[in-house]
């Protein structure tokens, strides 16, 4: 089989006969999955084994990353999962509406955000919890959307963490927007400049508003580092419904460079991250990045990922977890003991049964949070509507129904 | 004569000056520029052409490319990054080149540009403008002369106005820049350029606040209501029905989310007649919600149903037929005379 490069980048000029040679559906497929053993396609720095990798390209962006640093990017991975798997169960135990779990992709998220600056911005998804907590933004602030208290409550410009879109690919144009402006205002161009991140999912690179995004961010040379996350699966469509390029690649057509990512390589991931970032803080960017990665769980807890994938696909991905390569290399290389791991599952049970603890005791918003928050500026329309309808819930207190 | 305001580009211009609604809100559009450098421009054409109605005609000459940003031909990249540079701390003023052309920035408005205000009780604020021009009446193809300003009222989050005469213009378009809350700004277009309409605009002074109705002709017999570019055929409708002994209290409504009633419910007390105006399609419509609610709040003072002359609950026709669709003079007295004769 050809290698994607021959049949992703047919030369200018080709004719009729370079049409008829275009890949079948099985390659295509294969090369949107071709990840395997690092290789040429994509950027790995420690293997599923433990094993550390040598990269003359971005060895340099890790070069602060002793094993005290290494065990700190552990612990926050374990405690992210930790946090997420608590979510989930408490979902099933019907304390939460719904939950988007991120099992499989602690990496990707601590990686990446651990590579942000204070100064730097980040869009998430819905997925991004890893994220948030890089950004120090309290788990239990994201529990709120999920048991259905409010539409998220942290304070985006103290973290900087945008607030959560849910609508597919809508953040991509406003990030591009956002890292315009810190173009404008002069933030970009050396080593202290701004830059900002945005995190999508496969499917979203379907969407016009990701596509918009590129075309935005690439003509006005906005500091934005696009961050997609390829966990394979869009709910239930795999990637070769939504491209027959991998994905990467596709930055070469808006004119901005491209790189995979072994996504559950939390040192690779922070590595070109930290590379994406500086390029957009000189004012080299926009950059892609394609963190190859896989979602372990379902898309939602309402999911049932077990009618559209095999199982047989989820043990290969076991293999390549991401928390227990980072394991294997600390204990391998003795800079971590048993007692260490021990202290770090304490911890992240300690931080579980501190959100299960907090999400219990949530309240429940007042009726009048219906109306608050709408405008800016106050709406005489809005507010008697509000007047009239705790004047009629009054009524009931009055009758004693309530 | 009041003292000249200064102008830091074009130097000392009068404090009174005749105005076409377009040229109006190219002024409107400098002094929110002057006034603030977080205002941005940005559209498609918008530059160097000076956007295909000339409404920002020599902005970007003035301002430069940084702040009057001819954009790449999507409208969802142009509302959506308009809502991070908000976010950012910018002031975006959006121009969408026909009315037809807002929906692929649909999804943007009424998701991210309504909603993150509330999404975030108030942490975000999001003061874009998104600019239309809109209706029918310029002879153009499809997708050029829609009245779709009843969606966006519909949409909490938002709010929406439009103007009539080249002193709203010059005003509200700063009053709407300034304001906080997302504004979705809808321009007659059919106006823009019209002679009759020039008129003398106080640049000292604005003449009222941005969401407030207006009485602009008083009259005792029934009550007309409209905006935009259907406040002109009212006016001139309530002229022609002076000269048979009739009269009309016209009603510019200005703000369509807030809707400002407490004037037409005034009015329709003293008339007991009301008649609502305008280009959109009736069904679901501002003048539907208008409707309800003077039954609800004047029903004993009503001599009438309220009646509503309207454009059709079609898509808008081939503009050879637009005379057909569009409420004119003749259509609003027809409606008035039904009004009277009930």
């Amino acid at each position: 089989m050809p290698s994607p490069e021959q049949w992703t980048h047919p030369e200018p000029g080709e004719g009729p006969a370079a049409q008829a040679a275009q890949p079948s559906r099985e390659q295509v497929i294969a090369g949107l999955r071709n990840t395997d053993a690092g290789g040429a396609e994509v950027t790995q720095l420690l293997t599923p084994e433990g094993e550390r990798i040598a990269s003359p390209q971005f060895d340099r962006y890790i070069s602060d990353i002793d094993p005290d640093a290494l065990r700190g990017l552990y612990r926050d991975m374990v405690l992210v999962r930790r946090a997420d798997r608590e979510a989930n169960a408490m979902q099933r135990q019907g304390q939460l509406g719904i939950w988007v779990p991120l099992l499989g992709q602690e990496a990707a998220q601590v990686g990446s955000g651990r590579a942000l600056r204070p100064q730097d911005m980040a869009f998430p998804s819905y997925r991004e919890h890893g994220v948030a907590y890089t950004r120090g933004v309290d788990f239990k602030e994201l529990l709120g959307i999920f048991r259905c208290t409010d539409h998220g409550g942290w304070d985006f410009k103290a973290h900087g963490f945008h607030p959560y879109t849910i609508v597919i690919g809508n953040q991509v144009l406003n990030a591009a927007g956002y890292a315009m402006g810190q173009k404008f205002e002069g933030k970009v161009g050396d080593d202290d400049g701004e830059a900002t991140i945005v995190y999508f999912g496969d499917g979203a690179t379907s969407q016009g508003d990701v596509h918009e995004g590129f075309v935005w961010a690439a003509v006005y040379d906005a500091p934005l580092v696009f961050f997609c996350q390829n966990n394979q699966w869009a709910i239930s469509e795999p990637t070769e419904r939504q491209s027959r390029l991998p994905l990467y690649q596709r930055a070469r057509g808006y004119g901005f460079p491209g790189i995979r990512v072994d996504g559950n390589d939390v040192l690779a991931c922070l590595a070109v991250t930290r590379w994406a970032l500086e390029e957009c803080r000189h004012g080299n960017g926009p950059v892609l990045i394609e963190a190859f990665t896989y979602r372990m769980d379902a898309h939602t807890t309402t999911d049932d990922p077990t009618r559209y994938r095999l199982s047989e696909e989820l043990e290969v991905w076991k293999h390549k977890d991401p928390i227990e390569r980072v394991r294997v290399h600390l204990a391998r290389n003795g800079y971590a003991d048993q007692a260490w791991f021990d202290q770090i599952e304490s911890e992240a049970d300690a931080f579980a049964a501190d959100l299960r603890e907090f999400c219990f005791n949530m309240p429940e918003p007042p009726p009048e949070r219906v109306f608050t928050g709408v405008y800016a500026e106050p709406s005489p329309v809005l507010d008697s509507q509000r007047d009239e309808f705790l004047s009629y819930l009054a009524g009931f207190v009055e009758a004693g129904e309530r | 004569m009041a003292a000249p305001v200064k102008s830091p580009v074009d130097g000392a211009v009068p404090a009174v000056q005749k105005l076409t609604i377009g040229k109006a809100l190219n002024m409107g559009l400098r002094a929110a520029m002057e006034a603030d450098d977080k205002v941005l421009i940005l559209g498609e054409d918008v530059g160097k052409l000076g956007g295909v109605f000339r409404i920002t005609d020599g902005l970007q000459k003035d301002f430069g490319e940084q702040r009057v940003l001819d954009t790449p031909l999507a409208e969802s990249g142009i509302i959506g990054t308009a809502v991070g540079l908000a976010v950012r701390g910018f002031r975006p003023v959006c121009e969408i080149q026909f009315e037809g052309f807002i929906f692929p920035g649909f999804d943007q408005i009424s998701s991210q540009l309504a909603k993150l205000h509330y999404r975030t009780q108030g942490r975000v604020k999001v003061p874009v403008v998104v600019r239309v021009p809109y209706g029918g009446g310029i002879g153009a193809v499809e997708h050029h002369s829609e009245s779709p300003e009843s969606l966006f009222a519909h949409i909490a989050g938002l709010k929406v106005v439009s103007c009539s005469n080249p002193t709203d213009a010059y005003w509200m378009i700063q009053q709407a820049v300034a304001c906080d809350d997302p504004v979705l700004f809808f321009e007659p277009k059919r106006l823009y350029h019209n002679g009759q309409l020039k008129s003398e605009v106080d640049t000292t002074t604005p003449p009222g606040p941005l969401f407030a109705s207006r009485v602009v002709r008083e009259g005792t017999d029934c009550t007309l209501v409209a905006y935009g570019p259907s406040v002109k055929v009212c006016i001139d409708a309530a002229a022609a029905a002076a000269e048979e002994g009739r009269s009309l209290e016209v009603i510019d409504l200005r703000t369509l989310s807030p809707l400002d009633l407490a004037p037409v419910f005034e009015s329709v007390r003293r008339t007991g007649r009301l008649v609502a105006v305008s280009e959109a399609p009736s069904e679901s419509s501002i003048t539907s919600e208008i409707a309800a609610r003077v039954q609800q709040e004047c029903f004993y003072s009503l001599e009438a149903p309220v009646l509503r002359a309207t454009g059709f609950d079609t898509p808008y026709p081939p503009s050879k037929l637009e005379e057909h669709y569009l409420p004119d003079l003749d259509r609003v007295l027809h409606t008035v005379d039904r009004a009277m004769g009930w």
